[in-house]
């Protein structure tokens, strides 16, 4: 029995892994690798080919919606560093995805127009930038989260959003002001226009594949922070703030970064979101928009990267599909002055599926799938 | 057992120096005027009837509460005022009464978590998992399996420690607390709740932590067994206010301590 004997052979590299032995692991380094088995590469990649496909497939009008999902995606993926990861609860975020946009604004903005603009157009410079200012307006509202919790960090940050509001509201120099608003930040990037149909590519499909890598690069950073040291303090203090600060964890400077970190994630996510639109007035930021992101990572599942992205995607094409009711379901109207209507029925939706999921699968999408990964697993077996 | 433990006129360095200490909430006296030091290498037990001020003491070491009067040294500097974190860089580490594990991470994060300190790198680095990130990651899981092979968590490894049974709990507590590479070592009550067996499984790191890894423990007890076998010497308080400090046997001849566990005698 030659075969058994050359051991050595059937590995594929020095210190590679062995084929069919998917749980063995030759090194620290391996096992710590983010795709660390083969299922989860393959997966991963089918995902991202797919997701590239769609661009070729896809209608604009789809392709449109998917782009915004993704940029979405990016500020949910702040909420749950924040919240999910880090344990606290912030109302806020609709007011950092506002000063984010309003950066990206103000810098691409026509310097000669009616509102604040630099005429800066390159996306490597206002993306940043949104991202910076928005992650230093976290820094400034960190030290409240770091002398209260729970509930009352909750109320804190929902007067953040009124505070936003109204500020966004009266400074009709850089916002337009209520009710007329201004345009939003131009996409620019190595001479591509995104706003405009190119060559190749249409306007959307443009849009839709820059969101795509967008968010990957940003879900990529994300899952590195969860499983860092810092991640793994943010994790500490959340689970039990009094033991993380016996690991010699300075709890004020954790929930500051935590804080700034999702900040810079909303503000990117804000300025992204708007520049898909172009257009965008005041009451945009306001507690609706917190409340749709804490039902993503909610209905998402709480504290995992790619449970944000599907609850990010899951409620920014709910309305694609309720819009598409009417034509089943007579009694529903598709016009704002029926009642009932689709508008009405979707805010009724976020709300039964927030309470649904926290009733009957708390860790959301993610737990959703995780059970039926684990059924197959075991599969024809019941364990 | 080294000499240094017992009696001698020459001591090295306390490790840890309580001098007069007083802590009062409001008009509850929580500690009255204990003092105390803890020598390299040595178990030192603080025991006495609930309510007497134990964890107290600790709290006042680990910088939760600040005295209102009295000096905390350790490592030969001031504490006082120090804010915990800071405690514990210094490398105090301490275990909890009720286990205060990060219980919806793995027995690995929760022990990464007890290196905390000594890995360095930024949140910048942790983004792009480059080079300090990845190495630092790979360098401290090895330390950290150190502490897995050394109390036999292997098998429990990769779960959630909120799922783990509970002897299994306080042991991971214990080697969070070891994986800080602690100068001082506070176990806050290591074996309530245990059964016979995992008592004596406890007795037997707590023994080679002190032993093999020479790290000084002050513990807090109720197992009168345990601590008469294991320490040192020790503490009896009772209502904040020490009555005698002494090697076991001392302790458990000294009337007062006779008077505070079992009542004093009828007619005296």
């Amino acid at each position: 029995m030659t075969t058994l004997s050359t051991g050595p052979a059937r590995t594929r590299r020095r210190g590679g892994r062995l084929s069919g032995r998917p749980q063995l692991y030759r090194s620290y380094a391996q096992e710590l690798a983010l795709f660390n088995t083969r299922p989860k590469r393959i997966w991963v990649g089918l995902i991202v080919l797919v997701a590239l496909g769609l661009s070729q497939m896809l209608t604009d009008n789809h392709l449109n919606t998917l782009a915004l999902a993704y940029a979405f995606a990016i500020g949910a993926l702040g909420l749950n560093i924040i919240t999910g990861l880090a344990g606290q609860v912030s109302l806020g975020h609709a007011f950092f995805l506002g000063v984010g946009a309003y950066t990206a604004a103000a810098i691409s903005g026509d310097p000669d127009g009616r509102t604040i603009g630099f005429g800066i157009t390159n996306i490597l410079v206002w993306l940043p930038a949104a991202g910076l200012v928005a992650g230093l307006a976290g820094v400034l509202v960190a030290p409240l989260a770091t002398r209260l919790r729970g509930l009352y960090l909750a109320i804190v940050t929902l007067g953040l959003v009124f505070i936003g509001e109204h500020l966004f509201r009266e400074w009709s120099d850089l916002t337009g002001g209520a009710g007329v608003g201004r345009e939003a930040a131009v996409p620019e990037l190595f001479g591509i226009e995104f706003a405009r149909d190119g060559d190749y590519l249409t306007s959307d499909q443009k849009f839709y594949l820059l969101m795509l890598v967008l968010m990957l690069v940003f879900a990529l950073g994300a899952r590195n922070l969860a499983r860092s040291r810092t991640g793994r303090s943010f994790a500490a203090v959340r689970d039990r703030d009094m033991a993380a600060e016996m690991m010699a964890i300075n709890l004020p400077r954790a929930k500051t970064v935590a804080f700034a970190i999702s900040s810079f994630y909303a503000g990117c996510s804000g300025a992204l979101i708007y520049s898909i639109i172009g257009f965008f007035e005041p009451s945009s930021f306001g507690l609706l928009l917190s409340v749709q992101f804490i039902a993503m990572v909610l209905i998402g599942g709480a504290g995992t990267v790619s449970g944000a992205i599907m609850g990010a995607l899951f409620i920014t094409l709910l309305p694609t599909l309720t819009r598409e009711l009417p034509a089943y379901l007579p009694f529903i109207s598709g016009q704002v002055t029926d009642t009932p209507n689709v508008f009405q029925l979707e805010q009724v939706l976020y709300g039964l599926l927030i309470v649904g999921f926290l009733l009957f699968e708390p860790r959301g999408l993610f737990g959703i799938w995780i059970r039926i990964r684990n059924y197959w697993k075991g599969w024809p077996f019941s364990y | 057992m080294t000499d240094q433990t017992v009696g001698g006129t020459a001591h090295p360095a306390p490790v840890a120096r309580l001098d007069d200490v007083h802590l009062a909430f409001a008009g509850v006296k929580a500690v009255n005027g204990v003092s105390f030091e803890v020598r390299p290498g040595e178990l030192f037990a603080i025991i006495g009837p609930n309510g007497a001020g134990k964890t107290s003491l600790f709290n006042v070491l680990s910088g939760v509460y600040r005295p209102q009067q009295g000096s905390v040294e350790f490592m030969g500097e001031s504490i006082l005022g120090r804010r915990p974190h800071r405690i514990a860089a210094m490398g105090m580490a301490r275990t909890f009464q009720n286990i205060a594990l990060f219980e919806h991470l793995t027995v690995l994060d929760n022990l990464m978590l007890g290196r905390h300190q000594h890995i360095t790198y930024g949140f910048l680095q942790a983004f792009a998992w480059v080079g300090a990130a990845r190495r630092q990651e790979v360098e401290h899981r090895r330390a950290v399996e150190e502490i897995v092979d050394f109390l036999e968590l292997a098998q429990w490894r990769s779960m959630p420690v909120g799922l783990l049974p509970y002897g299994v709990q306080k042991r991971v507590e214990l080697g969070r607390a070891l994986a800080m590479e602690p100068k001082l070592l506070l176990l806050d009550e290591p074996v309530a709740g245990m059964n016979q067996e995992e008592t004596e499984d406890t007795a037997r790191f707590v023994l080679d932590i002190r032993d093999e890894l020479d790290v000084p423990i002050i513990m807090v007890e109720h197992d009168m067994g345990l601590v008469m076998d294991l320490a040192d010497r020790v503490l009896v308080v009772d209502f904040g206010t020490p009555i005698v400090t002494g090697t076991p046997d001392e302790v458990q001849r000294h009337p007062d301590v006779v008077r505070a566990y079992l009542g004093s005698e009828v007619g005296a």
